[in-house]
C-alpha cells in the first residue's frame, strides 16, 4: 500500500471543554479509525486537545472561490445584523 | 532471597524490558513508512523511556547506594540487563515490529494492572502512570495487526512470518522465578497464571481478528531474564551507552 491509496482526512481538536472542535491540520490514513490514531499522534503529543473528529477530506462540500461575490459580498453591507446596537452591560464577558 | 532484594529485582526488570524496547524503537526514528507512523513510534519510544527512567530511579532508591538513572541505564554490562529476549530481537519490518509489541503489550498491559493494586506504593503509582500509555500503544500495534493480516495476500503471508519467527520467544513472559512468586505473595503483585491467561485469550483474539493462525506449541528461548541475551544484543548496548562510556559522567 503506498502513499498515494491513503485518503486524506481533515483532523478537528477541541482544545477543552466548553470549546468548539477547531481545524487542526489533515493526516494521510487507510481507513477512519486509524485516521484518529494519527491524529492523536500528530496534532495531540503537546496535550492540544481533550476531543478529535476526523472526517475525509473528500466529504467536505466546500464553498467555490468563483462564488465569492454571490456568497459572501451581500452580507458586507448589512452592518445591521452585527448585534453593534445594543449596549453591553459591563459584566458581561462573553456574548 | 529477601523481600527488599525481589522487590529491587523486580523493578529493574521492567525498567529494562522498557528501555532495551525504547532503544528498538529509537533505531528507527527517522526510518517510518509514513510520516504519521514516524510520530506514533517516536512517541511510544519517549513512553518508553519514560518508563524506563521512572522504573530506574525508583530502582535507586530501593537500592540505596547512590546509584541514579543513568547508572542502570549506560554503566551496566550486557549480562546485567534482566530484559526479555523478545524484546531485543532486531527490528526487521514494520509487521516485525508490530508482532514484537503486540506480543509484548497483551502480557505488560495485565502485569502493569496488576501492580497498580500491589501492596508497594511507589510501584503502585509507576504502574499507574505507565498503564495509560500502554493502552494507547495497544490499541494502535492492535489495529496495524489486524490491518496487516487482513489486508493485501503479501501483508498477511509476512506477518504471519512475523509471528511464527517471534513466538518462541514469548514462553520467558511466563517463566515465573522466585522473584515473581515473592512480588505475588509478599507485596499482593501480578499472578504470573492470570496473565498468562488473559495473554492466550488477548492473543488468540487479535489473531483470529486479522485472519491469522497462532503457531504451534513449540521450545521456547529464554535467558534473558538471567542476562543470556542474543548475538546482537551487545552491538545494541554498545550504541545505546556509547555517549556515557566514552564521556564518563557527561551531562546533558
Amino acid at each position: 500500500m503506498t502513499k498515494e491509496d491513503w485518503p486524506l482526512y481533515e483532523v478537528f481538536i477541541r482544545a477543552k471543554a466548553g470549546l468548539s472542535h477547531r481545524h487542526a491540520g489533515s493526516v494521510h490514513a487507510p481507513d477512519d479509525e486509524m485516521a484518529l490514531n494519527h491524529a492523536r499522534d500528530v496534532y495531540t503529543r503537546r496535550n492540544e486537545g481533550i476531543s478529535i473528529w476526523v472526517v475525509k477530506s473528500s466529504e467536505i462540500t466546500a464553498s467555490d472561490p468563483q462564488n465569492d461575490e454571490a456568497f459572501f459580498e451581500p452580507a458586507k453591507s448589512k452592518i445591521y445584523r452585527h448585534p453593534t446596537f445594543y449596549k453591553i452591560p459591563d459584566d458581561v464577558e462573553n456574548i | 532471597m529477601n523481600t527488599e532484594d525481589a522487590l529491587l529485582k523486580y523493578v529493574l526488570r521492567l525498567g529494562d524490558n522498557a528501555l532495551i524496547l525504547a532503544q528498538r524503537l529509537v533505531e528507527l526514528v527517522a526510518h517510518g513508512p509514513e510520516l504519521e507512523e514516524e510520530l506514533a513510534n517516536a512517541n511510544f519510544a519517549l513512553d518508553y523511556i519514560g518508563q524506563a527512567r521512572m522504573f530506574y530511579a525508583y530502582a535507586g532508591e530501593l537500592e540505596g547506594k547512590g546509584r541514579k538513572e543513568d547508572d542502570f541505564a549506560y554503566l551496566r554490562d550486557e549480562n546485567e540487563f534482566c530484559n526479555f529476549l523478545l524484546l531485543e530481537q532486531a527490528n526487521g519490518h514494520f509487521g516485525d515490529v508490530t508482532v514484537r509489541s503486540v506480543l509484548f503489550e497483551a502480557f505488560y498491559l495485565p502485569q502493569l494492572d496488576a501492580l497498580t493494586n500491589c501492596s508497594d506504593a511507589g510501584l503502585a503509582e509507576i504502574a499507574a502512570r505507565a498503564i495509560k500509555e500502554i493502552r494507547y500503544h495497544q490499541r494502535h500495534n492492535n489495529f496495524w495487526l489486524v490491518r496487516l493480516g487482513d489486508g493485501t495476500e503479501e501483508s498477511h503471508r509476512r506477518v504471519q512470518e512475523s509471528v511464527q519467527a517471534l513466538w518462541r520467544f514469548t514462553g520467558e513472559l511466563f517463566a515465573a522465578d522466585e522473584v515473581d512468586d515473592i512480588m505475588r505473595d509478599e507485596f499482593d503483585g501480578p499472578n504470573p497464571e492470570k496473565i498468562r491467561a488473559s495473554w492466550e485469550s488477548d492473543i488468540a483474539a487479535v489473531l483470529a481478528e486479522a485472519g491469522l493462525k497462532r503457531p504451534d506449541d513449540q521450545a521456547m528461548d529464554d535467558g534473558g531474564r538471567g542476562g543470556q541475551h542474543s548475538d546482537d544484543f551487545g552491538n545494541l548496548i554498545a550504541e545505546m551507552q556509547t555517549m556515557q562510556r566514552q564521556h564518563p559522567g557527561l551531562n546533558w
